[in-house]
């Protein structure tokens, strides 16, 4: 094959940021004219690598050719040049602009100097082309998600480019919208454009792609072209990984307690108003670990606040040790012994610029003997710091660390000390390993497993199918706010977990 | 009225650029202060108002540059750094002028450049206000029209705007935010500059310590309750211009003697006061007001 084939190769492409490699030797190749998937697990570095190609990271390795030539890029306005174009998954459209204002800024950059009146007739040219309309001169914050996708599309078309990266372009859109979507992505292959389309749903990559790469753990996988792809397990597998079953992290107890947790017909909605928890109920009792296995934005995180008190709740109720705790807040839950491991370390689990003790001290300043009146006993607290320290082995951390200093593993570590290291009846992990390194996640692991055996239950949220099967003693699979299944952990096999987590019921 | 409105009202469109952009300059205050002291000085050994005026515009500009590496490049707290340098600028500013003159005040050469049109003048009340003024209060009257039309109606304002809205959006249009955040700096340092250098040359005629005594951060509330539009500052410039006058006409004529005069001092920052509350309370700020901007964040 010429290289003339090839919109744009990448080859042997590392990108890591501060505790994580995002991108491993990677080698990518697009051809003209094709939609090319990249399917993968959060994480799995397809962003990363989308950014890379779009001028906004700056690779650490690697090379990359477009047509065939070799181009350093370093910024995205050297990439608009080469004609490659990106529509964020988070739109870059300032919401308080007109379309056309939003279209023209920065058109210059590529050699086009338009007066808005000029954009605005381009604007609906190119959309009647593509088989749809768009008002010009309506504000962005006024059109629905779609028909702002739509403009991100016109955005970089209009712009010239010839490679056209879609960072999970359907997660934002209704299904009818999503067909709508397809056909324009159709069309404009049909023209020549290469397009990336990039997605964590394998039913929507195998309807409209011509080649899929799957990527795991920052690693490239494989490409497959559409008529080698026999099954959808092949690619299943590839997503999720064929090793052997995991190791249990340590002896999940056998015998369950009482019930702790009861949750019954649940539902909440997330931060766009949209019902994210669709009629959740399920139980945890003593000694259970429950793993919620799902990918990321499936209703995961609004469950565990809604659980934890952190989220309102729009209906359903929730029992804690028998008690209807519907509607209490975090500080009420927590006292009850109630602790949330955030998937946010970095925002919502720690204050950065506070220290290493007065982070681990700060939930629960009134219980554990640091409260002298008006005053902190520092002394106390630093003791407790340096007893988690050695207890975690949190390497070349000190009391007075400052939070931020601190590895990505160092920081999840401290988080989940000073969550489970209380005397918590149910800790929700959310999670709890996520970005950290190999030793620091089997710790964790262990340390869960540990709580579970002295009685407490653990809801253990993850996407990770070996964390899922090391620490659980029941699964659950959520997909689309809805829990599509619960399994014993002992008859359930990844592949029953992973169909359900694509929404696939297998026959 | 005009005549006292119009140092604020430059400093006031030049922050209207730099706040747009997505920076909060509390430095103004200092930049106004540190060319109405530099101005004095030039316009004082070259005998020409002129001279002294260009002394200013380059110290503003110089300054701007200046706080553009602390906020922009090395991405300091934009607060902190901004009161620092006003604080620091007053007392720099005191002592040198002490060290330069001791107690004995130069004189002023005469002014340069003022517009005098006798016939329009000699009109009633109104005459003298409008034809009889330095040629630097026309030019701040002038550039207002001329500063919304770029703000609202050219592709330099749009990535002006762009900037405080949303800085990865203006990235990922390939325009570099860090040069369009020095170039809103300098403009915002020139005229902060240009109305220090009016203040000491043309409207007080001399240089004391403290002289903007807040006027700088009188053009940055102005900026806020205009809600960063160039028209709207001037209407809150000739607000604060107007309660000026008219605590000095209280003053001058001798009204009201049983109050005492701090009290009619402090009118145009009550004044000012209270349009904020009024007006301001709805504003929305720009999204990336106040924050420095960084690439890869992950």
């Amino acid at each position: 094959m010429s290289e003339k084939e090839y919109a744009v190769q990448m080859v042997g492409i590392t990108k890591s940021f501060p505790g994580v490699v995002a991108n491993k030797k990677i080698d990518f190749d697009l051809k003209k004219g094709e939609i090319h998937g990249l399917l993968g697990e959060n994480g799995a570095g397809k962003t990363t690598l989308m950014n890379i190609i779009s001028g906004f990271y700056r690779p650490d390795e690697g090379e990359i050719y477009v047509e065939g030539k070799r181009v350093k890029m370093r910024s995205p306005k050297d990439a608009l040049k080469l004609g490659i174009g990106m529509v964020y998954q988070h739109f870059t459209l300032v919401p308080e602009f007109k379309v056309a204002e939003n279209i023209l800024l920065g058109m210059d950059v590529v050699g086009r100097k338009l007066s808005l009146k000029a954009t605005a007739s381009l604007i609906e040219e190119q959309a009647k082309q593509l088989g749809f309309t768009v008002n010009p001169w309506s504000k962005v914050a006024d059109l629905s998600l779609g028909e702002q996708q739509r403009v991100e599309i016109l955005k970089i078309l209009l712009r010239g480019a010839k490679v056209i990266i879609l960072d999970e372009p359907t997660s934002v859109l209704a299904p009818v919208e999503i067909s709508g979507l397809f056909n324009v992505l159709k069309q404009l292959a049909s023209q020549g454009k290469s397009i990336v389309f990039i997605t964590h749903k394998l039913n929507e990559a195998l309807e409209i792609c011509d080649r899929i790469t799957v990527l795991r753990t920052g690693m490239k996988i494989g490409t497959l072209s559409r008529s080698e792809i026999t099954s959808t397990l092949e690619i299943v597998r590839m997503m999720f990984g064929v090793e052997a079953e995991p190791a249990l992290a340590a002896e999940v107890p056998k015998t369950l307690g009482k019930e702790v947790l009861k949750v019954e017909n649940l539902v909440v909605q997330s931060d766009r108003g949209v019902d994210a928890v669709k009629d959740v109920s399920f139980s945890i009792r003593e000694g259970e670990i429950l793993g919620l296995a799902g990918i990321d934005g499936n209703g995961q995180k609004e469950l565990a606040e809604a659980i934890s008190g952190a989220r309102k709740i729009k209906s359903g109720r929730i029992y804690y040790k028998g008690e209807d705790v519907t509607g209490l807040g975090l500080a009420d839950l927590h006292s009850r012994g109630v602790t949330y491991i955030t998937d946010d370390r970095i925002s919502e689990g720690l204050i950065q610029d506070f220290n290493l003790a007065e982070n681990v001290v700060l939930k629960d300043f009134r219980k554990n003997g640091v409260r002298r009146g008006l005053f902190i006993d520092w002394k106390k607290a630093s003791k407790i710091g340096q007893e988690l320290i050695e207890e975690y082995e949190l390497a070349a951390a000190k009391p007075n660390s400052l939070a931020q200093t601190l590895s990505g593993g160092t920081q999840q570590k401290l988080l989940v000390g000073r969550e489970i290291g209380g005397d918590a009846s149910l800790i929700i992990a959310n999670q709890p390993t996520h970005g950290v390194d190999a030793k620091t996640t089997a710790y964790i692991r262990k340390k869960l497993v540990e709580r579970a055996s002295k009685g407490s239950a653990v809801l253990l949220i993850s996407n990770d199918l070996d964390e899922i099967f090391s620490c659980s003693n029941t699964i659950a699979v959520i997909y689309e706010g809805k829990i599509l299944g619960i399994l014993d952990r002992q008859s359930a096999t990844r592949e029953d977990v992973a169909y359900l987590m694509i929404g696939v019921k297998k026959a | 009225m005009l005549r006292v409105a119009t140092p604020i009202l430059l400093a006031a469109l030049g922050e209207c650029y730099v706040e747009n952009a997505g920076i909060l300059n509390l430095g103004i205050e200092g930049i106004m202060l540190f060319s109405a002291f530099t101005s004095f000085l030039g316009a004082v050994a070259a005998n020409s108002s002129l001279i002294g005026l260009l002394v200013g515009l380059g110290t503003g500009l110089l300054l701007g540059l200046i706080l553009a590496v602390l906020y922009v490049t090395l991405k300091s707290d934009q607060i902190v750094v901004g009161i620092a340098f006003s604080l620091s600028a007053i007392g720099f500013t005191s002592l040198y002028f002490r060290l330069l003159y001791g107690t004995t005040l130069p004189k002023l050469p005469v002014k340069e450049w003022v517009v005098n049109i006798p016939e329009l003048a000699a009109i009633p009340i109104i005459g003298r206000a409008f034809f009889n003024q330095p040629f630097l209060v026309y030019v701040s009257i002038a550039l207002v029209p001329l500063f919304y039309y770029i703000l609202y109606r050219t592709r330099f304002g749009l990535k002006v705007r762009t900037l405080g809205e949303n800085p990865m959006v203006a990235d990922t249009a390939g325009i570099n935010v860090f040069l369009y955040r020095y170039i809103v700096m300098l403009i915002g340092g020139l005229l902060a500059g240009l109305g220090g250098a009016y203040l000491s040359l043309y409207q007080v005629s001399l240089f004391q310590d403290n002289l903007i005594q807040g006027r700088g951060y009188v053009a940055i509330a102005i900026v806020m309750f205009a809600r960063w539009n160039p028209l709207k500052i001037l209407g809150g410039a000739l607000l604060y211009g107007g309660a000026e006058a008219f605590a000095g006409a209280i003053q001058a004529l001798g009204y009201l003697r049983t109050i005492p005069a701090e009290i009619v001092l402090m009118l145009p920052y009550i004044i000012t006061i209270l349009g904020l509350v009024a007006l301001a309370r709805r504003a929305r700020f720009p999204p990336a007001f106040a924050r420095p901007y960084r690439r890869e964040m992950k």
